[in-house]
């Protein structure tokens, strides 16, 4: 189990710099930033200045290296608008996303996976059927839309529910309904084509013929195995989701990390937007490591080889 | 000796798409096992022998179904039960080995958990008298230091040892007849000798009978009292193992006995000419007419039946028969048996 | 192992199939059409490409005399010049419809294209090749999957400037990951298989395997993967769109409209909201449809995709 971790540990560390390279690589690509955070107009001398203050006027791999520097110790650069360490507001918002993020993946285990497993069990029935349907819709309608359309139909016409904001449950179940609305048709998908692939091999066929009460073959047995590559994915999209629901947040006015991003995009505050990114892009990365890790202790076939 | 099971004309067929294709996987097979017994099922792949094992334990897979015939197991007929009376015979007193050890065993699941099963569900033992009978159980497969090795996990044994535990868990509940299909199919021919010693002396100790399926005759002559050739899901020919083996009545027997290597001989190999015939468009007459070295013209046209060659002892061919029509008979044929 | 045999038997038999049969085989191969994808996709695409002669008036003017924010035509207070409604400056909702889908469209199919060939092309390399070149592709592939897609075609699209074209790169650029890992698959695979090494062991150069033995072969998963994903591609243009940061105004795309909507949603007027997104949900439903019927058919040990 040892040399697992540190082998997947290596894997995220280069990761992580194969990102802030990229990130890197493009901020520096696409115009001098500089003229940017000028006003239009601006002297030469406020441009060297400014370019002094934010250390623009060394070479680039130097540059490059300090970047990397910062985002070690945790500094991802400082928003123009709110005059604040990006580091800062992430951590600020995060909670939000956070609450979002869970209730969305409640929303699309609830749904997800005992559709999935019902329709492994009666596959090639109605509700087989019915479950590829639901997984069908999950992909091809937009998470945003739903979420237009929801705020249409339940707070515009029938006044039941808050159309934005944080708050209490009625505030939640909207957006978290339409960000877990794509998750459940890939759980969906997953916990189906997995409860297949389990219930078809032999010791499944074996636990049948011990005698063993349908039940236990199918849930204890079966649905155990396949529940791996499930959770697996749902704690990756879990760390999407937190990073990822830009647009949710947007229109349900949730203050979370992807409308922090919006703002900065909107206001072209670029520290803002590349800050986040790569605080994305980190957490992304490190959550995964650990869900792998977790992995090599719950997995007996790892945990119990070197 | 007390009468296992009896098997007489079982039909299992497939039905597929919506009945256009029925495919009779077991046409009317008939055998006998009594208690501490041991019947080889042997064949080459797709002859029904795995088939009829599932007939017997009801285990069929959807498109398949007994359509005919009667399974006698201890006395009760097996054909009329409900599944949930099949559940709770099956591991307990009808168990079955796989072939293949490692997919047999559940990964997530420690050993003893998994050998624990048959008993906890079917006698519902607990505690401590329950960690006793797993430990006898691996005691009994001979597994070393089976307190430990309860604990472990599949992946951490060897193949002759998961083999074992499959072999254990068949045990578990108790059962009067053990059905293994190639159980030792996947294993190192150094272990495959060890394994088939611990089944003999289980089968000694207890006087559990076992169906034993195989493709391999040397397997047969070392496990087995009695043999039971399949070709084309029909018993071709069926007796004790010392009357095949010595004086083989049907061609196919003859013919799987001569294909058989002989340590030190330097005779080729003879294979049996042509393929196992597609049982959804079998030959006309006797299935096995094509391949046949000792065909006769009859052999075309008509299915033979079961001829009673001795006590216990039955061949399906013509060549077996009594009496043929003599206008059939060709002039080489004419110093046939009967 | 009955099956086995079977197939052997049936290659060694080798008859050539009767005209009988192959005009079976034709009628079989009509009938199983996929009829309902088809049904959307043919329309959509001409509509698209036709969108000059069908939409009835120019999508980025307003039309002369309407007024903003009028509702469909079976909705009170309705203009009958504008079939299903104006937005809020006027312009024709169905012209912008129309002209949107060629947005989609383009968008959609070009940027797969893009998508697709560049992982397809690093993942044949990277399967093929192994190593090094392997390894860094991996790793860059790894890297960039880690970056939940929009996030990062966001990013790319606040640097680098909105535009049709420069989506269509930024999606390929975002998007090619998805291809390089599944092919990289493939080809590892398909390295072990018997003409492979038959072709190596002849001589033949490794551009030439490539190209004349691996390529074919993972074509088909190629087209199954794209057929799959160009609906995600459509949905992360509507996207980013939506935010501003896609298909810049006054050009109508789906997205774009949806954001013009948000504003008219609160009063109950539901027309910008509801007709672009129908559109999009639609086209993307026929893509997958039409994506799951080429997996069966073209390969189905895709089932995993």
């Amino acid at each position: 189990m040892g040399r697992f971790i540190i082998r997947r540990t290596l894997y995220a560390i280069v990761t992580l710099f194969i990102l802030s390279l990229t990130i890197f690589t493009v901020i520096r690509l696409t115009g001098d930033p500089v003229t940017v955070m000028a006003e239009p107009g601006a002297p030469a001398e406020d441009l060297d200045r400014i370019r002094a203050e934010w250390g623009l006027d060394r070479p680039l791999p130097v540059q490059y290296l300090s970047f990397l520097k910062n985002i070690a110790s945790g500094d991802l650069g400082k928003s123009f608008n709110y005059e604040m360490p990006v580091s800062t507001l992430y951590f600020q918002r995060l909670p939000n996303s956070l609450e979002l993020a869970f209730a969305a993946t409640l929303i699309s285990f609830v749904i997800g996976i005992p559709a999935g497993l019902i329709s492994a069990v009666r596959v090639n029935t109605v509700w087989d059927s019915a479950g590829k349907v639901i997984a069908l819709f999950g992909l091809a309608v937009p998470g945003f839309w739903l979420g237009l359309v929801m705020i249409l139909i339940f707070s515009v016409w029938l006044g039941w529910l808050p159309t934005s904001g944080q708050g209490g449950w009625q505030h939640l179940i909207m957006p978290a309904v339409a960000l877990g609305w794509y998750f459940a048709a890939s759980l969906l998908r997953l916990t189906r084509s997995s409860m297949l692939e389990v219930m078809g091999s032999e010791y499944i066929k074996l636990a049948r013929l011990k005698g063993l009460p349908g039940y236990v073959v199918t849930v204890l047995h079966a649905f155990k195995n396949a529940l791996i590559p499930v959770l697996t994915l749902a704690g990756v999209n879990l760390v999407i989701m937190i990073n990822a629901a830009v647009i949710i947040e947007v229109i349900f006015a949730w203050p979370g990390i992807g409308r922090l991003l919006y703002e900065g995009i909107f206001q072209r505050d670029f520290p803002l937007v590349q800050g986040v990114v790569m605080e994305a892009g980190i957490m992304i990365v490190v959550i995964n490591l650990m869900i792998d890790i977790l992995y090599a202790y719950i997995d007996p076939r790892i945990r119990l080889t070197k | 000796m007390a009468s296992v099971l009896q098997v007489t004309e079982l039909q299992t067929h497939y039905v597929t798409f919506g009945g256009a294709r029925v495919v009779k996987a077991v046409d009317r097979v008939s055998f006998a096992l009594n208690e501490g017994e041991c019947l080889g099922i042997v064949g080459e792949s797709g002859c029904g022998k795995t088939t009829t094992c599932q007939s017997i334990v009801g285990v069929l897979p959807a498109a398949a179904r007994i359509v005919g015939g009667s399974i006698a197991f201890m006395g009760e007929e097996l054909t009329r039960k409900r599944p949930g009376e099949m559940r709770r015979i099956r591991g307990a007193r009808i168990a079955m080995i796989l072939q293949d050890p490692m997919a047999s065993l559940n990964p997530l699941f420690s050993i003893y958990r998994q050998v624990a099963e048959p008993a906890y569900y079917h006698h519902a033992m607990r505690g401590r008298s329950l960690r006793e009978r797993v430990r006898e159980l691996l005691n009994a497969v001979r597994i070393p230091s089976p307190a430990i090795r309860m604990l472990e996990y599949p992946h951490q044994m060897s193949g002759g040892m998961r083999q074992r535990i499959v072999g254990a868990i068949a045990l578990a509940g108790g059962p009067k007849l053990i059905m293994a299909d190639e159980p030792t199919t996947n294993l190192d021919v150094t272990i495959q000798a060890q394994y088939l010693d611990l089944l003999k002396d289980l089968q000694q100790q207890t006087g559990i009978a076992i169906i034993f399926v195989t493709h391999n005759l040397g397997i047969v002559a070392r496990m087995c009292d009695r043999l039971a050739v399949m070709y084309a899901g029909r018993i071709v020919e069926a007796g004790t193992v010392r009357q095949l083996f010595d004086a083989p009545q049907h061609p196919y027997t003859k013919a799987l006995l001569r294909s058989m290597p002989k340590l030190g001989s330097k005779e080729p190999l003879s294979a049996i000419p042509g393929q196992p015939p597609d049982l959804a468009t079998l030959p006309s007459g006797c299935a096995f007419h094509p391949r046949c070295a000792e065909a006769l013209p009859h052999c075309a046209h008509a299915a033979p039946d079961d001829v009673r060659v001795a006590d216990g002892w039955s061949a399906r061919c013509w060549r077996a028969a009594p009496r043929i029509p003599q206008a059939d008979r060709t002039p080489h044929g004419a110093a046939a048996g009967g | 192992m009955a099956f086995v045999t079977e197939q052997i038997r049936a290659a060694l038999a080798g008859a050539p199939p009767s005209v009988a049969d192959r005009r079976r085989r034709w009628l079989r191969l009509t009938r199983e059409l996929p009829l309902l994808p088809l049904a959307i996709l043919i329309p959509f695409v001409l509509i698209a490409v036709f969108a000059n002669l069908i939409a009835p008036y120019d999508p980025t003017e307003p039309i002369p005399g309407a007024k903003i924010f009028e509702p469909p035509f079976w909705m009170q207070g309705a203009n009958p010049a504008a079939l299903l409604g104006t937005d809020f400056q006027g312009r024709d909702v169905l012209s912008r419809l129309i002209f949107g889908a060629r947005v989609s469209l383009i968008v959609g199919v070009v940027g797969t294209i893009v998508a697709g060939s560049i992982g397809t092309t690093l993942g044949i390399l990277a399967g093929y090749l192994g190593g090094w070149v392997d390894q860094v592709i991996m790793r860059v592939t790894d890297a960039w999957l880690a970056l939940p897609a929009l996030v990062f075609a966001i990013f790319l699209a606040t640097m680098v400037g909105p535009s049709m074209w420069n989506i269509v790169i930024i999606l390929g650029a975002v998007y090619w990951t998805r291809y390089a890992r599944v092919i990289r698959g493939e080809v590892l695979s398909l390295r072990e298989r018997e003409f492979i090494k038959l072709a190596e062991i002849a001589g033949a150069s490794r551009w030439r395997v490539i190209r004349r033995h691996v390529l074919p072969n993972v074509m088909n998963s190629a087209m199954v993967l794209a057929s799959l994903t160009i609906g995600v591609v459509i949905i992360a243009e509507a996207s980013l769109s939506f935010l501003g940061v896609g298909v810049p105004p006054p050009e109508p795309a789906w997205g774009s409209m949806l954001a013009d909507g948000r504003s008219m949603l609160m009063v109950g007027d539901w027309w910008l909201t509801v007709f672009p997104g129908l559109g999009i949900v639609t086209v993307v439903l026929a893509t997958q449809l039409l994506g799951d019927w080429l997996r069966v058919r073209l390969d189905p040990q895709l089932r995993n995709l």
